[in-house]
């Protein structure tokens, strides 16, 4: 009875809005419907209708998909502090964070889909109808995103409904939980690295530091998300999102940004001086390769992205001073979406293990389908936030309902 | 197996596929005289589909094909079903009676082929010879041409008195190169479009590649459905209703041996080879991915691959490396062979030698 009022009560609660709302949800279903058509052309056509071949097989899907596993466990960066460290900032939007993991999580599976050559058959996958595969990296990378999507609806909308009964959380059950999800968000983020980096076919990702290299930047990408969705929610709610939750956040983020970079020089530094032949997808994507120089311009790019909103972290009046800091927010996470997607997948093809040197340039296709699922997120990710904010507010909550309409 | 070169005895080696409306009543019947209902989905639909001589049984056959069990976890009986239902779609979508071979590895088998570098000139038949046997694409588009073998062309290198105090960098004041900083030899970074007047060429070797058939295959180990596996005889296979078109095994495959199909495969009627292996060379469908098999669909029948049939100069040898005679084991006994990228430990059946 209680469940049926709250979903009654937060989808009402959703579905109002001001122009201005309807507006952004309108714009995000005009691209989510140009993504279903790309899809149906995809799954008729084929993969021809993007820019993949049998030389490049994985693209921007698997790009972004590398990319948004990260978003969602940089979600833990607000989760961690919490409940660790015991941040009252942070502890009053931990919900939020949640909602961006189920959201990235979401996101991360349409691009399984948008990637797969044939998505009709996923069910292969799942026993007892399919057949899993333990010793499968794929397998075990959607065993844990799968969990993981689970813990953060189980933690988020549990919190939720407590605050929306007025109930007390019960501890022994929400913090074990809380506890299991701050680890599996590393989980999901290391077997994701390793996806790539267990190959020695392919010498560019072929090395032990792809784990802590992809969770330093996802620690730095996610929580500029966050920064970004903050500072929004400031702004256009009632909700109040304190100072020190943001500081916090840009701390994480310059460090991790930090460290980011220190890999990458550390990287950069072991391929070239040896320079053999296994430097040649790194050479490719920082000087171009038999005159093939596609991904040149995205390498220098991200790296003076990365490079320059890290300097400018590191000046507490630019940090601090909230009309900056988004520009910053928005120039490392290009940066490292960058640098993630298409400067770490494309550059492990080039050359090919038997030293052919192409290119790959993402079709109209791809782009739309891109960001077709991007919308998608972003759709979901206004509901959730809204709906979470509401409760959060008390703007929902159980007999709330009841009693305005009796007015 | 044997390595002479007698074609497969097809009259009595193929009975039941030879009239599939036959031998669908045959199995209809089988199906009910067994007792207890214990039918699967799948082939309940298969059957009734194979029953029915209408256009819904088209989209039926379709249907139970797309839920159908992952091959090696059928029954014979539903192998035997997958097979009628194939060779029927198949046999009339190109307008000739298609057989689909189902049979299973010897034992006593293991298929190993071996490659003389010193004797290939580069030719190329044998990447023309495969395509044909094995019902490759052949579109115009770019990746709908599909081709299994590679014969990389390998500089001879280029060295000169007047190049013996070069230095590489250039301009940098030290030298760390020389006279020898020029591609030469197998680096695997040849160059398979090569447009010669004619073969050999003067300033070239060639290396022909393919599928290595790994006896630890890296694909094998990546695929999250199992779809790929390494046969009793040794072949590494596909499945090809069951891959979800993930790549995964593209990228792990240290050889480049693996083909996605991009589109539908394009495979004219009359040029398409009606005599096919269900884990071989039968018509493939958008998505999945395919390579080489060693022509299972002629060596299970003791006849050679299609490229060792075709090569001019007999560089290409096949047979059973369990067999202490046969031409490999003794080219393996007896000469110089090196395995490509060995230090991988993807232990390679596919062996190279000299003399
Ligand atoms: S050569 Fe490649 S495709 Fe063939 S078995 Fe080895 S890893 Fe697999
Ligand atoms: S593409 Fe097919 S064969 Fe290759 S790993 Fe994926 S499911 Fe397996």
């Amino acid at each position: 009875m209680r469940l049926i009022s709250f979903a009654n009560d937060y989808v009402r609660y959703v579905l109002r809005g001001s122009t201005k709302f309807y507006a952004w949800m309108g714009f995000l279903s005009v691209l989510i419907v140009g993504m279903m058509y790309v899809f149906y052309l995809q799954n008729t056509e084929g993969l021809i209708v993007t820019g993949m071949t049998s030389q490049i097989h994985d693209g921007l899907y698997f790009a972004n998909l590398v990319f948004l596993v990260g978003v969602a466990a940089g979600a833990v960066t607000i989760v961690f502090p919490a409940y660790v460290y015991h941040h009252d900032g942070m502890h009053k939007v931990t919900v939020l964070g949640e909602m961006l993991a189920i959201t990235a999580v979401i996101m991360v599976m349409m691009f399984v889909f948008a990637h797969m050559g044939r998505p009709d058959r996923l069910w292969h996958m799942i026993p007892p109808w399919g057949i899993y595969s333990f010793s499968a990296m794929l397998g075990w990378d959607v065993l844990v995103l799968n969990g993981y999507l689970f813990l953060n609806i189980a933690c988020g909308f549990y919190y939720l409904w407590a605050k929306y009964t007025g109930t007390k959380v019960n501890n022994r059950i929400f913090m074990p939980l809380v506890y299991i999800s701050i680890v599996w968000a590393l989980s999901i983020h290391t077997v994701t690295a390793f996806l790539i980096s267990t190959m020695p076919s392919r010498p560019m990702w072929f090395h032990s530091m792809m784990p802590i290299r992809f969770i330093t930047t996802a620690f730095a990408a996610g929580p500029a998300l966050i920064i970004l969705i903050f500072l929004i929610i400031r702004k256009n709610t009632k909700f109040w999102i304190e100072d020190s939750a943001i500081n916090l956040l840009s701390t994480i983020v310059s460090w991790c940004l930090g460290l980011a970079i220190f890999l990458t020089m550390s990287e950069i530094v072991v391929e070239l001086y040896a320079r053999t032949e296994h430097a040649n997808g790194l050479y490719y994507l920082m000087f171009g390769l038999h005159g093939l120089t596609s991904l040149v311009p995205w390498f220098w790019s991200s790296m003076a992205l990365m490079l320059t909103s890290f300097v400018l972290f590191l000046i507490p009046s630019v940090r601090t001073n909230y009309k900056r800091l988004p520009i910053l927010c928005v120039m490392a996470f290009t940066g490292i979406w960058i640098e993630k997607g298409m400067g770490l997948i494309v550059p492990g093809f080039v050359p090919t293990p038997i030293g052919e040197v192409t290119e790959y340039y993402p079709t109209f296709v791809e782009w739309l389908m891109t960001a077709g699922i991007w919308a998608f997120g972003f759709f979901i990710l206004t509901i959730l936030l809204k709906g979470a904010i509401g409760i959060l507010q008390g703007e929902i909550s159980y007999g709330s309902s009841q009693a305005a309409s009796a007015e | 197996m044997s390595t002479d070169n007698t074609p497969p005895d097809s009259t009595d080696r193929m009975p039941a596929s030879a009239d599939p409306a036959q031998a669908a009543q045959k199995s209809s019947r089988r199906d009910f005289l067994k007792a207890g209902g214990m039918l699967s989905l799948s082939s309940l639909m298969g059957t009734a589909a194979l029953m029915a001589q209408t256009d819904e049984a088209k989209a039926t056959v379709e249907w139970a094909e797309h839920f159908q069990k992952n091959y090696r976890l059928m029954t014979d009986d539903e192998k035997n079903e997958a097979r009628i239902r194939l060779e029927r779609r198949h046999s009339a979508e190109y307008g000739k009676k298609v057989t689909v071979d189902t049979s299973a590895a010897q034992p006593g088998v293991l298929m190993g082929y071996a490659l003389n570098i010193r004797k290939c000139i580069g030719c190329r038949r044998c990447v023309k010879a495969c395509v044909e046997e094995n019902n490759q694409s052949r579109g115009t588009r770019p990746g709908e041409r599909i081709e299994w073998i590679q014969v990389l062309r390998m500089e001879r290198g280029e060295f000169s008195q007047e190049k013996m105090n070069q230095g590489y960098p250039e301009g940098l004041g030290i030298q760390v190169g020389g006279n020898a900083y020029t591609p030469a030899g197998q680096v695997l970074e040849g160059q398979y479009h090569y447009t010669p007047e004619a073969v050999p060429e003067k300033d070239a070797t060639y290396m022909p590649i393919a599928c290595m058939q790994c006896e630890k295959p890296p694909c094998v180990k990546v695929c999250p459905v199992r779809t790929t596996y390494r046969e009793a005889d040794g072949p590494v296979v596909i499945d090809y209703n069951w891959c979800i078109g993930c790549r995964m095994c593209m990228s792990a495959c240290p050889y480049w041996a693996r083909r996605m199909n991009v589109a539908k495969p394009v495979l004219p009627k009359d040029e398409m080879n009606p005599v096919t292996h269900y884990l071989g060379n039968r018509p493939r469908m958008r998505g999945v991915v395919e390579k080489c098999h060693w022509c299972l669909q002629r060596t299970r029948q003791g006849r050679y691959p299609a490229c060792v049939e075709v090569c001019p100069v007999g560089a290409r040898k096949f047979g059973n490396l369990l067999d202490p005679e046969s031409e490999v084991s003794l080219i393996l006994a007896r000469k110089n062979v090196f395995r490509l990228k060995a230090e991988l430990n993807t232990f390679p059946k596919f062996f190279y030698f000299y003399d």
